[in-house]
């Protein structure tokens, strides 16, 4: 941010001296992007804020509407399914592990061990799809035990998260999918390592969104009144 | 190290045949090319609805293809195509396109799979907004800001398979434009050639640059809210449904909060209109200085004010909902940051106006539109300061005042940038120049027909005539008067809509028999007019990538031959006049 903003106060209409001309123009350029990230990690960068923003978003909303008297919280009471939400445990262990297995390929791509690579890819893939059949089963036990979509914003915002977190990791896996697809035709070892690098990235993400998603949807009635009363709602 | 793309070596494979040329395209400037078509096609529906509106309000009861709904259905439709599919997608995915890679020096987006798709996805979006004129019930006929819960209660025109098609919609434009704006912005920060800093670069770019992001940031408020509109539709959930009666029914609603929509809705609405705004201001100041051939007065003051309207827009959103009630010290609030945002704003007209001064102004046509610009701007910038104002904008909110505003400021301004920008960039994308007499024409009908329209309705404001209403019936407080003004205004935009033939005429007449414009028609300093070839070929700049030695405003430099230095173009090759070559070098 200081650097942007340092940039902000050069004075470009300076005319340039006749010294700095080639090859000497390196004299006169700032080195503005010097973070060497590629344009992939600009991308994803850009992309991880407008993933945080939607969720953010959400979540104010569903903090206001936590506060109305027809919101019934998923947790807090013996009888209520995520006071106990063991499989949403099981799920999260499935993508942390996938997350885990990711960031070893991306050390194990850099060193060129192409099968071991190949394999925890393969195993964080199909973690992830484990992840979100499992949110599926976690959608019908809800939907068994009568917490349908409708029947509660609580549970309308637990279907809504959910789905949209695994919309998100499912448009993951596709791009998974296309630089493993690199990697094993091993065409461009080093971009790939670096491609795979954005995934674990990704994945990591993802991971902490679902923590925080996790928690959120599994507190207890007065935490949201605690959370609300902070952010003044 | 700069850069990843820019330093690269031109290996692109240049596209073979019609469909990889033109249909399939990953080439930017094709791309920007079937953005802009789709987009003024589109366009071209809305305005043909805003005709049809005006019908029926300036002669009431005349036209029985006109009832209560579909008049709903038409205003509806017009806002959202005008301010979504044309304006954002006009700018950013046609001008943004073109010219930021032209601009900055790059061979193309860092992303150009992504940017074909981008536009196809786009495309699917306007084929489905269309659809809904073609479903049981028609479009939605909301209003464009779509307030549930009347939105999707029966009674609205378009409450079931409309508003459903125009959400499903939005959602896919809003995945299109979040292809497209990744692409931008990373382009405008990895893929600047040697020399083109930020502070090197001409302030379209900047004003698409800022945009862009403003849009990335702000369009995932319309994303959530139009799939929490969906659920609330389609599967029967409250989030912003309250318990209700619809049509003396009982409906399965309870506990939602319009309100929560309305902030949603507006934290995305507000900023919108800066992603509208900012590549117009950033492409009217090159247009501005190239005609003045002056440089750009405050360059890093208008760079500065870009990113601080940027950042301001994210925090005035409830100005629009002062009548939807609010803590008193919000509206004092959103109050006082609607009033900070006219600082910047004005500091940019500011400079628009004192670059002109002493100017060695060259009324061509896009300089006509611009100038036309700075007054419409100037006059919607200003009413908007009476509706930021809480006290004031109660009694003028839902009449003609605002819409006399938001027209002024964000339809009539924008158009008149875009057609600067169409004039002035026209010479390079087909390498051919737009006849000037026809421009002429063009701009005075469009200029003056405008304020034809849109003066006469600020008094129907002050008269308290309210808007979106389909007859105005017998009421005390509006004279006959304020009839035949509606009727005025509706010829007004008869004949301005009329004199929007004469552009595409123009532009289809000179693409075929027009005057051929050679490299650089406006003798400009910014590097898409240093291209070898006009319009420049797949990867635009030949073998080697142009190096950039100065900003983009070297115009009438004192002591130099001529009043315009390129940027691309070194010191020590700039032509001295003769008397000032003992000073300097001389070199040709």
């Amino acid at each position: 941010m200081m650097k942007f903003l340092q940039i902000l106060t050069i004075k470009p209409w300076l005319a340039p001296s006749v010294e700095m001309s080639p090859p000497n123009i390196s004299a006169i350029v700032i080195d503005e992007t010097a973070d060497n990230s590629g344009p992939g990690k600009t991308a994803l960068k850009f992309f991880l804020a407008i993933v945080t923003l939607l969720f953010f978003l959400i979540t104010i909303t569903f903090l206001s509407r936590s506060q109305y008297p027809d919101f019934h919280a998923l947790a807090g009471e013996p009888w209520l399914p995520f006071t106990k939400p063991i499989q949403l445990w099981i799920n999260s262990s499935c993508l942390l592990l996938a997350s885990i297995s990711l960031q070893i390929a991306v050390s194990l791509a850099k060193q060129n061990k192409t099968k071991s690579t190949e394999a925890l890819v393969l195993l964080a893939s199909l973690c992830s799809i484990f992840f979100v059949l499992g949110q599926i089963i976690v959608w019908q036990q809800l939907s068994q035990a009568g917490f349908y979509v409708y029947s509660d914003p609580a549970n309308s915002y637990f279907y809504l998260y959910t789905g949209l977190h695994g919309l998100h990791l499912l448009g993951g896996l596709v791009a998974l999918f296309l630089v493993s697809y690199q990697f094993f035709q091993q065409k461009k070892p080093l971009n790939v390592s670096k491609n795979l690098s954005l995934c674990a990235l990704y994945w990591h993400y993802l991971l902490l969104i679902w923590l925080f998603l996790f928690a959120l949807l599994t507190a207890t009635p007065d935490t949201y009144k605690t959370i609300a009363l902070i952010c003044g709602f | 190290m700069y850069i990843a793309i820019a330093d690269q070596v031109d290996d692109s494979a240049h596209p073979k045949g019609f469909l990889y040329k033109y249909i399939w395209s990953q080439d930017h400037k094709v791309i920007a090319i079937q953005y802009s078509i789709t987009a003024i096609l589109v366009g071209l529906v809305a305005l043909v609805l805003s005709g049809l509106m005006r019908l029926q309000l300036g002669f009431p009861d005349s036209f029985s293809f006109i009832d209560p709904s579909s008049y709903l259905q038409f205003v509806t439709m017009h806002g959202m195509i005008m301010v979504i599919y044309l304006l954002t997608a006009l700018l950013l995915g046609g001008f943004g396109n073109y010219l930021i890679p032209l601009m900055i020096g790059a061979r193309d987006m860092v992303f150009p799979f992504l940017n074909m798709l981008s536009f196809w996805t786009y495309l699917l979006s306007v084929v489905v907004l269309m659809a809904s004129f073609f479903v049981i019930g028609g479009p939605t006929g909301a209003g464009w800001t779509l307030y549930p819960p009347a939105s999707i209660l029966e009674g609205s025109p378009g409450a079931n398979n409309g508003i459903v098609l125009m959400l499903i919609s939005l959602a896919i434009f809003i995945v299109a434009f979040t292809m497209g704006g990744l692409n931008y912005v990373t382009t405008v920060l990895q893929a600047r050639t040697k020399g083109m800093t930020l502070m090197h670069m001409p302030l379209t770019i900047w004003g698409i640059f800022v945009a862009t992001i403003l849009g990335l940031l702000a369009f995932p408020a319309l994303l959530v809210s139009a799939i929490m509109m969906l659920f609330d539709k389609l599967i029967g959930t409250s989030f912003f449904m309250p318990a209700i009666l619809s049509l003396g029914d009982t409906v399965n609603y309870s506990g939602g909060s319009p309100i929560l929509f309305q902030h949603l809705f507006w934290f995305f609405g507000h900023p919108e209109v800066y992603i509208v705004a900012l590549p117009a201001f950033g492409m009217v100041s090159d247009v501005i200085a190239t005609h003045a051939r002056k440089n750009i007065f405050g360059y890093r003051m208008m760079v500065w004010a870009i990113v601080a309207i940027g950042g301001l827009s994210f925090v005035v959103w409830a100005h629009h909902m002062y009548v939807s009630g609010m803590n008193p010290y919000f509206g004092f609030f959103f109050a006082t940051t609607t009033l900070i945002i006219a600082v910047p704003t004005a500091i940019k007209v500011y400079n628009w106006i004192l670059t002109l001064w002493r100017g060695n102004i060259h009324l061509t046509i896009p300089m006509l539109f611009a100038i036309g610009f700075i007054f419409t701007f100037t006059h919607g910038g200003l009413t908007g300061l009476f509706l930021g104002n809480v006290v004031v904008d109660l009694p003028l909110s839902d009449t003609y005042f605002v819409v006399a505003h938001f027209h002024m400021v964000m339809g009539v301004s924008p158009i008149m940038v875009l057609f600067a920008a169409l004039y002035h960039w026209y010479p390079k994308i087909t390498g051919k120049m737009l006849n000037t007499s026809l421009g002429k024409v063009h701009f005075w009908g469009t200029f003056l027909g405008t304020y034809a329209i849109y003066l006469p309705m600020h008094y129907l404001g002050f008269l308290g005539v309210p808007r979106r209403y389909f007859a105005m019936g017998d009421t005390d407080f509006i004279p006959q008067s304020a009839q035949n003004l509606n009727a005025g205004i509706t010829i007004a935009a008869i004949i301005v809509g009329l004199f929007q033939l004469i552009f595409i005429f123009n532009a289809i007449w000179s693409l075929f028999k027009g005057k051929p414009a050679g490299d650089n028609p406006w003798q400009a300093t910014t590097l898409e007019w240093q291209t070898s070839k006009t319009p420049p070929g797949h990867g635009n700049w030949g073998e080697e990538l142009p190096t950039v030695y100065r900003w983009a405003y070297d115009y009438s430099v004192p002591g130099v031959k001529d009043d315009f230095i390129p940027q691309n173009i070194p010191q020590d090759k700039v032509i001295m006049l003769e008397s000032n070559t003992s000073m300097g070098k001389e070199n040709v």
